[in-house]
């Protein structure tokens, strides 16, 4: 009772000082139904299942923990080889001087606080709209928090194969920063979009992105999250997938002190593809990193895939919570789902809940998890040919992670994170 | 080129000795076949060479050159020239064949301070050294080892000393789990590399594999000593007679 209390009074206290952005009809009402939602729900609490592996706390609390910004030094930033369109916020707020012009062929792209004021959008059908779809069966309360109170984000409607990436690039300044940002993407008929986003974003940052394919649509989604080491992010990505549409996305997490990211898939058309992965290295104690997952198949012959791999070393925390659904009559699904963690010292924990429910019988359904030390044997081979112990064990390292790579269909974009692991190994050895 | 003294090794886990008390050199140029019944302390001499964990070497020395082989990690060890070929060569999942190779190429260079082979021109490289082994373009591609045949695994390992050109090479039972055709081409793969300033130290169970590789001296291993060194024909007397005629000798 006592927890139960505890709950209802974080929920409290947040929805208080939680402000509704000034808005149209249509993205008010839509605000004040998440609103209610949470209110509903209660925010997340230790007991609640999805929750129990990651304390809430730091995100339900209604000031957000300070986090010094990075300083990446003359590294280049994420995907500077690429030509890309760059939608900046600092802090939250747009950048208009270092963004790139919001327009593409093929492109309609505004950001949520103008689109938000009008009176008539496309994006009515699926502001909260995706978000709500997926607080059943797990209820996802910061997500509905976000939608409430997102004072901006992007809004992009491609209608044709976009060639240029967009890409959202998130920084962190002030260490008190508290930033909820929520986009909304809708990929038409046969087009395609790849959304690039890097960035700690703020102190604390909560994120959704709800995310409508078309029939044949395709959508890439590759994300480095931001090195800020004390920085606290919870992100949610909604997606729905019609007929014969390929959605992918693919998450880089370096340090970072709590990370819960949120992927909902939602599988509505035959023959479509829904694949999430991820990488996530931590190095310390402070670091707590989260992949909660949820692939529903409600059509047939769908394929999904999830594939996370997890590098840990020095008390480093790391969880994966995972599930697949089969809907009945989802026939000829094939559903994959691999975590594995590489703990580097026997401090390290890791943590994954695997979970399948099957209402089809003609399915095939595969999932694994494991956790390991570095091979010493493969170890001691590579140093019998003269690489030495610190490359060695790079080596194995990137080789454990590069199964998640692979997913990547781009390979300029994998080549790109390849390069920033390795860096990351670098720094971070012995 | 290899003077080993006294060797003592024992294992560190239980802290069996496994060598007790091994005399050996290896002259320059020449070719030493080691031989003797199972758990004679064969393979164990070469992981102590090489500098693999789990083998405390507590007494003696092995020099290679006037490099103190004991003193130094695996990979100094490999860089200053040494090489074992595995008897059972390890798999590395996610780990490409070509990488592997470029990275020890490369880590050895830098240690010897000549400069890496760039990408271009080591590929040149690997595929004049691979074709000599019948070694495909595929093989170079797969992960190391991976999927290996017994065969491919060993044609790997002599690609390497072909690749990183070692000083003094220590092949472990290099014949074990080959066909006739495959240790041919293994054998041939080896013999192209004798030359005057590269030794062999080659373990084996079997006189055959020494059909192809000529060795100058013979030694004969048992119990963790050298117990018997001769020609050749010392093999040959263990392929008719078997170790009991020997072992009874120097008992």
């Amino acid at each position: 009772m006592a927890l139960a209390n505890l709950k209802q009074e974080a929920t409290g206290t947040r929805l208080a000082a939680a402000v509704v952005p000034p808005g149209g009809v249509w993205a008010t009402q839509a605000r004040r139904a998440a609103l209610a939602r949470v209110a509903e729900m209660g925010l997340p609490g230790r007991r609640d299942e999805y929750w129990r592996f990651t304390n809430p706390e730091t995100l339900n609390a209604v000031q957000a923990p300070e986090a010094a910004a990075f300083d990446a030094g003359d590294e280049a930033p994420a995907f500077a080889d690429v030509a890309r369109l760059r939608v900046v916020f600092v802090d939250g707020v747009f950048d208009a001087a270092q963004s790139d012009d919001l327009s593409g062929e093929g492109l309609e792209i505004a950001r949520l606080a103008d689109v938000a004021q009008s009176d008539i959008h496309w994006a009515r059908d699926l502001f909260g709209v995706l978000e709500a779809g997926g607080q059943h069966p797990v209820p996802r309360p910061l997500a509905a928090l976000n939608t409430a109170t997102a004072t901006d984000g992007v809004v992009i409607r491609a209608t044709s194969v976009v060639e240029r990436p967009v890409e959202l690039v998130l920084q962190h300044r002030d260490a008190d920063s508290d930033v909820a940002l929520h986009h909304v993407i809708r990929v038409e008929d046969g087009a395609s979009l790849t959304l690039l986003e890097s960035g700690a974003g703020a102190a604390r940052l909560n994120t959704v992105a709800e995310v409508d394919l078309g029939h044949g649509a395709q959508f890439h989604h590759i994300r480095v999250q931001g090195r800020d080491h004390d920085r606290r992010a919870v992100t949610g990505l909604f997606a729905r997938i019609a007929e014969g549409a390929v959605f992918k996305s693919f998450t880089l997490t370096f340090n970072g002190r709590l990370t819960r990211n949120e992927v909902v898939m939602d599988i509505t058309g035959d023959d479509a593809n829904a694949h999430v992965a991820g990488v996530a290295l931590g190095d310390g104690r402070a670091f707590h990193h989260d992949d909660t997952v949820f692939v529903t198949h409600g059509a047939l012959a769908g394929e999904s895939r999830q594939v996370f791999k997890k590098v840990l070393r020095n008390g480093a925390t790391g969880v994966f919570q995972g599930k697949i659904l089969v809907r009945p009559g989802a026939q000829k699904t094939d559903g994959y789902q691999i975590s594995q963690s590489l703990l580097l010292d026997g401090d390290s924990t890791f943590i994954a809940k695997p979970e399948l429910e099957i209402w089809a019988d003609d399915v095939k359904c595969s999932h694994g998890s494991t956790s390991g030390a570095i091979d010493e044997q493969a170890l001691y081979y590579l140093r019998s040919r003269g690489v030495p112990l610190v490359e060695a064990q790079d080596l194995l390292v990137l080789a454990f992670v590069a199964e998640a790579l692979e997913e990547i269909a781009d390979e300029r974009l994998a080549d790109d994170l390849r390069g920033r692991l390795e860096g990351w190994l670098n720094r971070h050895r012995g | 080129m290899l003077k080993i003294e006294n060797l003592h090794v024992r294992l560190e886990e239980g802290g069996k000795e496994i060598i007790k008390g091994l005399d050996l050199t290896v002259g320059a140029g020449e070719v030493h076949a080691v031989m003797g019944p199972n758990g004679s302390g064969k393979s164990t001499l070469s992981y102590a060479l090489s500098g693999r964990d789990g083998y405390e070497v507590t007494a003696g020395t092995a020099m290679m050159g006037d490099v103190d082989l004991l003193a130094i990690d695996p990979e100094a060890r490999a860089a200053a020239g040494l090489f074992l070929a595995f008897q059972y060569p390890v798999e590395i999942p996610g780990v490409s064949n070509m990488v592997f190779l470029r990275t020890a190429l490369n880590a050895q260079r830098k240690a010897q301070g000549r400069p890496g082979y760039s990408s271009a021109q080591f590929l040149k490289l690997i595929r004049e050294k691979a074709a000599t082994l019948d070694i495909d373009a595929d093989m170079l591609k797969r992960a190391v080892n991976v999927g290996f045949s017994g065969g491919e695994k060993k044609r790997n390992e002599i690609l390497q000393m072909a690749v990183l050109e070692p000083m003094m090479c220590i092949l472990d039972e290099t014949d074990s789990g080959l066909d006739v055709d495959a240790m041919k081409l293994v054998a041939h793969g080896v013999n192209a590399l004798r030359a005057q300033d590269r030794s062999f130290l080659v373990i084996t169970h079997y006189q055959r594999l020494l059909d192809h590789i000529k060795p100058d001296v013979v030694h004969i291993m048992a119990d963790g000593r050298i117990i018997r060194t001769g020609g050749p024909e010392l093999a040959l007397e263990v392929e008719n007679n078997g170790y009991a005629d020997i072992l009874r000798e120097v008992a």
